[in-house]
């Protein structure tokens, strides 16, 4: 069966040891997580997760019924079902001195990006967008000027009416 | 029951609450001021609330407090046993055989790391139980404290869910939550851990009826579209076969009247597994036995040969379905399970349906009764005859003239002296295959074993809790020696709590699965599978203050196991030397499909071990 790449996003309790009920999961069934964001809602008591996974039809719906049945969840959704927007974060800091300094700049404006913190010889770079972009900007960096790469991992959220709220 | 012989119990020192708490009290239900009870006070009350009978247990530092507020008060009784795994087991034998959850009390450390093997072996079986664990002090929690443990951490894999109770006014709610989580859906235990401090601390108590869990809504009724499909693909099927497994036993008893209902209106073969023994009568003709890799021929053969296949409450295990790629070539599969994610885990399957066994069952046999039409099934003359034709094999012969005690006969003689209706707990192994194969089990909830997880040392604590959820009762442990040493100490418990347990020793001096598996796919080479220097099980009984029986002869079996079930006030360990060769027969090799089965040969030898090698 063909593997997909799946972005999982869901509703849970924000209690303790709800992140590690979720990670023990995966870990205990032999999942594979390729990035999971957490953070509370503009409602406390509830933490959105997105979770991007992989696995053919059988293995992805073992995931979901499985992430179902953990207690803390309240809800789920697989967002590569439908149109969605997906968003990450990436810090960068790269060399930049000499003639490189200008010609790092261009490429952050090009993939609008913002330089956050300068220093002699180093720039910190910010930037948002999906995963294809991001690496497509430290693709386009030589690679021996990237000092350091952080990556928030997947947020993401359905396009439209679709909404994953417990209203 | 001697529990109750202790002094009588000191008054407790009159408590001074403070105005404050007093008006806490009030503000939160201005209706009827909640009494202020302290943390350890209010876990006690809700047990009460909650109509626990009998916990099990043991004390220690962190639970101190629990155990004082236990002493002041009389309708909560504790069974104090010797280990805190013979705990979680005890608790768990008294659920399975009652159908209410069982409850643990522990102290922290390792009081609730002892308890895990227990808590793995409900978890897999679907067990409801309730382990309440003392922790250290909040402010000590992350130190390393002495007897410190992160509870929650290791219970994390093998429970429903668990709690840390952080607030005492949370207290009672979260233990609500956990009986409520642990005895709905699919039950299964749930962990309450509770730092020392939280239960000297004070609340006002107040007990909800009910409660709702926004993110926890377990189904009830199966789709009445999919029953419908369900009862059609049954109706129209040319060779049918019903696959029943522990769910019916737990939904409770009308789901196994559903069952026999449904079986006997169609007329249709029907299999157990291990957990799911005794849902459907075994002594109907309709029942062809249990199937997997100790099922019987038959069984397993109309399983492989089988068009549709109707499955109520089982998960298709690995022990049940054999190599998933050749498990019923040719069935279309209806799957009924309360939990979803059985549902397509290991096989794909034609008619889902999402529900509690009995009430799914009752909807199908609704649907069978209202569907007007004539219900029998004109294939079913020939399926049946084939099925006939397998059951004439007699997979589960053994040489009956042996000089030796056979195990098998030993069984089939328990059946007969008890009359079928004894509670039959067993521990993990060969024996736990006979007393599957032999016993014959016609009613749900007789049957307790560790199906699961597989655990040695199951057997004894089990034992005591189905015999204090059921006294009176014939409750026999059948066991071997050496399961039995896994859990000897519980043998003090019983004399404690006089318990008069039947212990079924069948000992070969070897353990027995182990040395089968060595036998048939090691060459015979015995690794470790023989268990030297045995003790003097008669005299080890007896230090204990019960009955001890050593039986040698075939010829002495029936009237030994008469004796000592007759004796109504004394466990009688029986220990009966068995021969030491004898195998489980039939057998599916780990790997292989259910028509690849090895019979015992002719001659009664063991020519009939599979001939690959296969390990798994």
């Amino acid at each position: 069966m063909e593997e997909r790449r799946r972005i999982i996003s869901i509703l849970m309790e924000n209690e303790a040891g709800a992140l590690s009920r979720v990670a023990g999961l995966f870990s205990a069934r032999g999942f594979n997580i390729e990035s999971l964001t957490v953070a509370p809602t503009e409602d406390s008591t509830l933490s959105r997760m997105t979770l991007v996974t992989g696995g053919d039809e059988a293995v992805i719906e073992q995931i979901t019924k499985q992430l179902h049945k953990l207690v803390d969840v309240v809800k789920l959704m697989d967002l590569t079902d439908g149109r969605h927007i997906q968003r990450e974060l990436m810090l960068v800091k790269v060399e930049a001195t000499g003639e490189a300094r200008e010609e790092v700049k261009r490429l952050v404006d090009i993939f609008r990006g913002n330089v956050v913190d300068v220093g002699e010889t180093l720039y910190t770079v910010e930037l948002t967008g999906a995963g294809g972009k991001l690496d497509a900007f430290l693709e386009a960096l030589s690679p021996n000027r990237i000092v350091e790469v952080v990556r928030s991992g997947i947020s993401g959220i359905a396009r439209g009416g679709r909404a994953l709220t417990v209203r | 029951m001697r529990m109750t012989d202790r002094p009588p119990l000191p008054k407790p020192p009159p408590r001074i609450y403070t105005k404050a708490m007093q008006k806490v009290a009030a503000a939160a239900d201005p209706a009827a001021a909640a009494e202020v009870l302290t943390g350890a006070e209010i876990v006690v009350r809700c047990l009460r609330d909650e109509k626990i009978e009998f916990i099990f247990g043991y004390p220690g530092g962190a639970a101190l407090h629990i155990y004082d507020a236990l002493y002041r008060q009389d309708e909560v009784k504790h069974i104090l046993t010797r280990h805190e795994q013979g705990a979680a087991h005890a608790a768990d034998g008294y659920a399975r055989a009652t159908g209410r959850p069982g409850v643990v009390l522990v102290t922290s450390g390792p009081g609730v790391t002892n308890t895990i093997t227990g808590i793995a072996t409900a978890y897999m079986d679907s067990i409801p139980m309730v382990v309440i664990c003392g922790q250290v002090p909040r402010h000590l929690i992350g130190d390393d404290a002495f007897q410190e443990v992160d509870a929650c951490g290791v219970s994390r894999p093998c429970v429903k869910h668990n709690f840390l109770v952080n607030d005492v006014d949370e207290l009672a709610l979260t233990i609500k939550k956990a009986f409520y989580i642990a005895t709905t859906g699919r039950p299964g235990p749930v962990l309450v851990d509770i730092p020392k401090d939280v239960t000297a601390q004070t609340a006002p108590y107040r007990y909800p009826q009910q409660i709702r869990i926004r993110s926890y809504a377990p189904v009830h009724r199966g789709h009445p579209g999919q029953v419908r499909k369900a009862v059609q693909l049954l109706r129209d099927a040319r060779r049918p076969m019903i696959y029943t497994g522990g769910g019916v036993v737990q939904s409770g008893g009308a789901a196994a009247a559903a069952l026999t209902d449904l079986v006997r209106i169609l007329g249709y073969p029907c299999t157990n597994t291990l957990m799911g023994l005794g849902a459907f009568p075994a002594s109907d003709k309709l029942f062809v036995g249990m199937l997997g890799m100790h099922g019987t021929y038959e069984a397993n053969m109309a399983m492989h040969h089988c068009d549709v296949l109707l499955a109520v409450g089982a998960r298709f295990d690995d022990r049940v379905t054999g190599e998933l790629s050749t498990f019923c070539p040719y069935a279309k599969i209806i799957h009924v399970d309360i939990d979803p994610s059985s549902i397509g885990k290991n096989v794909k399957v034609t008619v889902p349906i999402v529900g509690d066994a009995g009430k799914v069952l009752a909807d199908m046999v609704a649907v069978l009764r209202g569907g007007g039409g004539d219900s029998h099934n004109q294939h079913l003359g020939s399926w049946w005859k084939q099925i006939e034709e397998w059951r004439a094999v007699d997979s589960l012969r053994y040489d009956r003239g042996s000089a030796l005690i056979k195990p098998q006969f030993v069984i089939e003689k328990l059946h007969e002296v008890t009359k079928g209706e004894a509670f039959v707990t067993s521990d993990v192994g060969q024996h736990q295959m006979w007393a599957a194969q032999f016993y014959n089990f016609d009613r749900p909830r007789r049957w307790i074993n560790s199906g699961g997880l597989g655990t040695m040392g199951f057997g004894l604590p089990a034992a005591m809790g189905v015999r204090l959820g059921h006294p009176g009762a014939t409750v026999c442990c059948v066991t071997g020696e050496a399961s039995i040493i896994m859990c000897i100490q519980e043998l003090s418990t019983c004399k404690q709590y006089d318990l008069p347990l039947k212990i079924i020793n069948l000992n070969n001096r070897y353990m027995g699965m182990v040395r089968q598996w060595q036998e048939f796919f090691y060459d015979r080479r015995y690794s470790h599978s023989y268990m030297d220097a045995l003790p003097d099980f008669v005299a080890l009984a007896e230090s204990f203050g019960h009955k001890g029986v050593r039986v040698e002869h075939p010829g002495d079996v029936e009237s030994a196991l008469a004796e000592a079930i007759s004796d109504k006030d004394r466990l009688v360990f029986m220990d009966f030397i068995t021969d030491q060769t004898e195998n489980v027969y039939p057998m599916i090799a780990a790997g292989k499909g259910h028509h690849e089965m090895h019979l015992r040969s002719a001659d009664s030898g063991d020519g009939g071990a599979p001939a690959e090698r296969e390990l798994a």
